[in-house]
């Protein structure tokens, strides 16, 4: 399952280059470019509608962009869909849980990218489910329909699924909405965890402690990249403050400085 | 009162015809049963209501031309979805809107085509079903169909299941759920044809939803759900075509009806999610 995180891993893992995407005349992102690098928790913050929703859509190759590229481990977006390379994991209130699957079938979807056309599962999907049901702490519960978990073992469900995807890339969407502190310190500790291993992992989130409790980079996004990096360089009240003003930025057109900040010049 | 069970039981199976819409019917019961699950899960039933009304022109068209009814079905069944689908994208206006627009045309086209087109047809039967007097080659065409819907339909079941449940998932691991949405769409049309066999348009959406429903509350496993819902379905056109024998009464409504009598059982019974059970919580 970590087939991918051994590839010889560019250090950008995923690399997003003059980025637009607009829906019928519409824009949702411009000119959108930024690097993450392998073995990093990056928050991405902005407001609703920003174009957070949009950019994870872009990541997952679900959207055609009027101009720009993404690659991921420095493949083509198609190629690294293919090799699973990128997960997403769901807003709790969009999954319907009264769905009759079980906790190890939720995990073994995760698997299918992988597998015959028949998705029969191999012993070595098999092996997979159960290392990443048994990582967040769910294999005793594998047999539970997953309307049965607790919250937070719902959430630790979905990541198990990205992790048993082998993903290197993990698209996570508001992941703490609702959750309690001790089911938010697991989750942290997992990330943490999933990010010594190499993996990337963009958060978006509303609650900025989280950006400087455990976020090493940051995106700050306002339908174009308002400023990224290290979020000891970039989370500042003045970059936040020209994120979430609700003017359209006057320097929306000015192309990126090396992309880190926008406007600066 | 064994022998009086014995011989309600025996009397009708003495004519061809009844043992003929026994086994068509319960052959169709199982194929519609099958896909309610997937109806049901999906949030579909909207859509199967569609897709069967929408199928009616391409039956009389098919007739007319003494083609096969499921190529004339197939080819209306897609078309109307892709048309809704087009319509929704190109217009304001809501899906559930566009929904009932596209099908009622349809179905209103199939009307016009039957009272002008010059054919052997019975708007009744379509509009009704016709079990008890189905034809040979009718029969010969539905087993087909039905093979077809259950060969797709356990092919493709682990696919179709991440397709309902995680459609996002699906495509973010190359999944193309393009595909698998013509594909159900397809077998709906297909079987929404043979389902209009036995109960007819007006009613073929109960076989499409109901048996899938009454499982939902019983169990919380996918395959106990599909053994379930094929077996509601199998039983209830059996019971249902029997009491239209007795009381002389519509074979259609008494086979949905039968599936709505179980489907009430299963809504006040079903031990953890009939609404008893949640009473007593």
């Amino acid at each position: 399952m970590e087939a991918i995180l051994s590839e010889p891993a560019p250090s950008e893992r995923i690399s997003v280059r003059n980025l637009s995407v607009d829906y019928h005349g519409i824009v949702a992102l411009h000119d959108v470019s930024l690097q993450v690098q392998a073995s990093s928790l990056c928050g991405l913050v902005g407001m609703n509608g920003a174009g957070k929703s949009t950019l994870f859509k872009a990541l997952m190759g679900f959207v055609h962009p009027s101009k720009g590229s993404i690659t991921i481990n420095g493949r083509p977006l198609r190629q690294a869909r293919r090799s699973q390379a990128v997960a997403y994991v769901p807003q709790m209130e969009s999954v319907d849980w009264n769905f009759p699957v079980n906790v190890g079938n939720v995990v073994m979807m995760g698997r299918y990218g992988g597998m015959n056309l028949l998705r029969i599962p191999r012993p070595s999907d098999h092996r997979a489910v159960r290392e990443s049901l048994e990582r967040v702490d769910l294999w005793p519960l594998r047999d539970r329909q997953i309307g049965e978990l607790s919250g937070g073992q719902r959430k630790r469900a979905f990541l198990a699924r990205a992790l048993a995807q082998g993903a290197a890339v993990m698209l996570l969407d508001e992941p703490f909405a609702g959750v309690d502190i001790r089911t938010e310190k697991l989750m942290i500790q997992l990330f943490e965890q999933f990010r010594a291993e190499g993996r990337t992992l963009l958060i978006s989130t509303h609650d900025f402690s989280h950006v400087r409790g455990f976020c090493d980079q940051v995106v700050l996004i306002n339908k174009t990249v308002m400023a990224y990096g290290e979020t000891s360089e970039v989370f500042t009240e003045e970059n936040l403050a020209r994120t979430f003003s609700t003017t359209a930025p006057q320097d929306l057109l000015l192309p990126l400085k090396d992309g880190i900040r926008l406007g600066d010049s | 009162m064994t022998a009086d069970i014995a011989a309600w039981l025996l009397e009708p199976i003495r004519h061809d015809f009844m043992v003929r819409a026994l086994l068509v019917s319960a052959l169709v019961a199982a194929v519609c049963g099958l896909l309610s699950c997937f109806m049901t899960l999906k949030g579909w039933a909207l859509m199967g209501d569609a897709v069967s009304h929408a199928v009616m022109p391409g039956v009389v068209i098919a007739y007319a031309l003494n083609l096969p009814f499921a190529l004339g079905a197939f080819v209306f069944g897609v078309g109307s979805v892709a048309v809704i689908g087009f319509v929704k994208q190109m217009t304001r206006i809501k899906e559930d809107t566009v929904i009932g627009l596209v099908f009622t045309g349809f179905f209103a086209l199939g009307l016009v085509l039957v009272s002008k087109i010059r054919s052997n047809i019975d708007l009744t039967h379509i509009l009704f079903g016709n079990v008890l007097g189905i034809s040979d080659s009718d029969i010969q065409q539905t087993v087909l169909i039905s093979a077809v819907v259950l060969v797709v339909l356990m092919v493709f079941r682990r696919d179709l299941i991440l397709f309902c449940f995680d459609p996002t998932h699906a495509r973010s691991i190359g999944i193309n759920t393009g595909v698998l949405y013509y594909l159900l769409l397809s077998v709906l049309s297909l079987a929404a044809v043979a389902g209009l066999q036995t109960v007819g348009i007006i009613l073929v959406v109960a076989m499409l939803v109901t048996p899938g429903a009454t499982a939902h509350l019983l169990t919380d496993r996918f395959d106990r759900m599909v053994w379930i819902a094929v077996g509601s379905a199998m039983l209830s056109s059996l019971v249902g075509i029997y009491w239209s024998y007795w009381m002389d009464a519509s074979t259609a409504g008494c086979i949905v009806l039968t599936q709505t009598g179980l489907f009430v059982l299963s809504f006040l019974f079903a031990p953890r999610h009939g609404v008893l059970a949640q009473q007593r919580r």
